[in-house]
């Protein structure tokens, strides 16, 4: 398993966990649970999560697969620049986001699931793994052919210049007609 | 709209007919919990929540038992062979039987989301029921105790803990509370590993995730035996709850009104699984003793391109032309079971695999060979299979159109081949009149062991004066600047400068338009079978065009599409 990059899993799973939190957290919330304060901070988290996890990363072999509409998050999430591309801090983010959630039931999928997101975290981050955006690389433009740049040195061919000469003899066949007649002696 | 009935009738049926039995159990249950008078009790304290986990639980039952059985390739090929009197549309859903585990898949994980909040809702207003929140009913009823000659309703026994942590602790000391705990876990990460993203570049993650279905499937099983879902049981003398409701404090003290009794449901989920699990559990039996048939090598070639050709002997083994088999080699991994098409014909006596470097085991597995010294046997090898794809169907189809792109080209590698000995031996199997094979291809190099077997087709069908029963395109279509200036210089020669044979090989893309026009002109009458192995974009582009160039005129061409899928 070599070349599997856990990062990406992980993102997988983490947008899940912000997704279960939040679902668990509106239920508790909006049927005024025991401990619906708890609820309200599992909407809170799961929009957080949710919102940091859905720019996928780019990959370090291979192509990227960016999900739709990504665009503006990448710019945000990446403006936060090493708090963001390191996976250790969201590794430990993520342990300390889950742990309210296990305080009322609603939110304990949500918390258990994140918790598992927070550690293949971990284990991408001890790997060396790094979020990298995914943004629309600069077209280098192609250079313009070779012969536009260098313009020919030489004419072209032609037969000597004897030859190119009208011969008196045969006018008619002559390639040009002299604007100015032009005799021998004038 | 004919076309659309053509292509895809049969399969929307089925879906459909799925769909409208997923409706049915869930309208069905619905009502059973929300009107039953046994439940009139429950549904005091629970109000509609009730029913809206029962009936998510029958479709999850449902599609439980519907889950494993599009996986069971053995049993799919068998089923496939059995068919073979019922024409090819039927067989064709077979095709799909990945779609539709994923389909079943999304149902199961959407139906486990209500059942989910449905339950967290229950649990909550059990536990209000508990500490007399509610009205003098609720209260009375969840008093009710679980010894001597009561029963209880409210499965939230002890009042001890704190109120806002009972729930939690309810459902991680009960059966049905902590199976379902467990098993939703393992669904998620299931899903979450299943993704297009990580199944496409990670097989192994969502290799080994997957096999969590066992916990899935085990928890599954108990998740019932906590009979906490209690409904009514009739006592002598009976208990009418329409007049007894009101005189909950005179329970047991007037004779109209005994104490009400109650009883959890039957666990029932385990019968509607076991069938499937017994079947998967079979194949998975199947796939183990197939694996520990041995495995001669017959040859080992290293072609270029970094495509490894391996023919191998197995006793007993019988295929057909285009199927498939599973490889696992141990020393790489124990694991692993990885699909590839045979190129082989089964007229030979041998079966062999193209190989192409596209992942970490297959990289293993070309190096380990490299270094292997001449005509050594090759690391120990697991067959399972073989397992049947549309490819089967080539020669029932009197014109076919067979598009390969890149290293899809294999099957129709066995095709091809088959076809030759067929032709030797006139073999009257052979419905095949004429077919038209595409092939799309990035760069010359893996054209080389292909363009070897078409050039002995070639010479094969000249000498026997049946030049025109193949018609073959080849396309390049990561052509460049020198390729153009390369065949322009050689644009006299007969025989094509890149492969050799006398077709000449085109540059792009092909035009399907033409080309299906061109097919339909030189077969007016027939039925076209056609048939991709390669990527998922060409396939709705030829898709499309089936269904575009098909008449539903039975006398006229159709078109109908097939592709493989891996």
């Amino acid at each position: 398993m070599g070349k599997i990059e856990w990062a990406m899993w992980a993102n997988e799973q983490a947008l899940a966990a912000g997704l279960i939190l939040l679902t668990g957290g509106i239920v508790g919330v909006a049927g005024q649970f025991r401990g619906w304060q708890f609820a309200a901070y599992g909407v809170a988290a799961g929009v957080f999560v949710c919102l940091l996890e859905y720019p996928r990363g780019r990959r370090n072999k291979g192509t990227s697969v960016e999900r739709t509409g990504q665009y503006c998050f990448t710019v945000c999430v990446k403006s936060f620049g090493p708090l963001t591309r390191n996976y250790y801090v969201r590794a430990f983010l993520y342990a300390g986001v889950c742990v309210p959630g296990g305080f009322m039931l609603a939110t304990v999928l949500g918390c258990v699931c994140l918790g598992i997101a927070s550690l293949i975290y971990l284990g991408a981050a001890i790997r060396g793994e790094q979020w990298e955006p995914i943004l629309p690389r600069k077209e280098t433009r192609k250079p313009v052919g070779e012969s536009i740049k260098n313009p020919p040195q030489n004419p072209p061919p032609r037969p000597p210049a004897e030859m190119r000469r009208k011969r008196a003899e045969d006018l008619e066949g002559a390639a040009y007609v002299n604007p100015i007649s032009v005799t021998a002696n004038e | 709209m004919g076309n659309w009935i053509i292509n895809h009738g049969l399969t929307s049926f089925i879906l459909v007919v799925w769909m409208a039995i997923n409706i049915f159990l869930f309208v069905w249950f619905y009502f059973f919990y929300d009107l039953g008078d046994q439940f009139f009790y429950t549904r005091h304290i629970l109000g509609s929540a009730l029913a809206w986990a029962r009936a998510p639980a029958a479709v999850l039952n449902f599609n439980c038992l519907l889950i494993l059985l599009p996986v069971c390739r053995n049993l799919l090929s068998l089923l496939r062979g059995s068919f073979m009197c019922c024409g090819r549309t039927m067989r064709k859903q077979l095709d799909k039987n990945l779609s539709f585990h994923k389909l079943v898949a999304y149902m199961i994980g959407l139906m486990t989301a209500v059942h989910m909040i449905a339950h967290l809702l229950n649990v909550e207003w059990y536990n209000n029921s508990r500490r007399g929140v509610y009205d003098g009913l609720s209260t009375a009823l969840s008093d009710l105790e679980d010894s001597g000659n009561t029963t209880y309703l409210n499965p939230i026994r002890s009042t001890d803990i704190d109120a806002q942590q009972t729930p939690t602790y309810f459902v991680f000391t009960t059966i049905a509370g902590l199976t379902g705990v467990i098993i939703t876990l393992a669904l998620i990460l299931i899903i979450t590993s299943s993704m297009e993203v990580i199944r496409r570049s990670y097989f192994e993650v969502f290799w080994y995730t997957h096999h969590l279905f066992i916990i899935f499937f085990a928890g599954l099983v108990f998740h019932g035996a906590g009979r906490i879902v209690r409904s009514q049981q009739t006592t002598t003398p009976p208990h009418n709850f329409t007049f007894c409701k009101d005189r909950f404090a005179q329970w047991g003290r007037i004779p109209e009104c005994p104490v009400p009794q109650f009883a959890g449901g039957f666990p029932q989920t385990w019968m509607w699984v076991i069938g499937p699990m017994i079947l998967y559990v079979c194949e998975r039996l199947l796939r183990f003793i197939r694996y520990t048939q041995t495995v001669r090598y017959r040859k080992i070639v290293i072609r270029p391109s970094k495509v490894l050709e391996l023919q191998l002997v197995k006793n007993g083994f019988k295929m057909e032309v285009g199927q498939y088999v599973f490889l696992n080699c141990p020393a790489l991994s124990q694991l692993e079971w990885h699909p590839f098409t045979m190129t082989s014909a089964p007229e030979e006596d041998f079966f062999s695999v193209h190989i192409r470097s596209a992942g970490d085991w297959t990289q293993k597995l070309i190096s380990m060979v490299e270094e292997l010294p001449e005509g050594a046997q090759g690391p120990k090898m697991g067959v399972d299979g073989p397992f049947g794809t549309a490819s089967e169907d080539v020669f029932d189809y009197e014109v076919s159109m067979l598009v390969g792109a890149g290293i899809g080209v294999t099957p129709f590698a066995s095709i091809l081949k088959s076809i030759w000995y067929k032709f030797k031996d006139s073999n009257p199997k052979l419905r095949t009149r004429k077919i038209y094979f595409y092939w799309l291809c990035r760069e010359t190099h893996a054209f080389e062991w292909f363009a070897d077997l078409l050039q002995v087709l070639e010479r094969e069908m000249e000498e026997r004066g049946m030049g025109d029963f193949l018609t073959y395109k080849l396309y390049l279509t990561g052509w460049d600047q020198s390729h153009a200036c390369h065949v322009m210089v050689h644009f006299d020669e007969d025989t094509d400068v890149v492969t050799g044979l006398k077709q000449k090989t085109h540059y792009g893309r092909p035009n399907w338009d033409k080309e299906f026009e061109q097919v339909r002109k030189e077969n007016p009458t027939s039925v076209v079978g056609t048939f991709l192995c390669g990527p998922a974009a060409l396939g709705t582009v030829l898709e499309k065009k089936c269904a575009k160039y098909s008449d539903v005129d039975p006398r006229k061409t159709k078109f109908y599409f097939n592709k493989e899928n891996f």
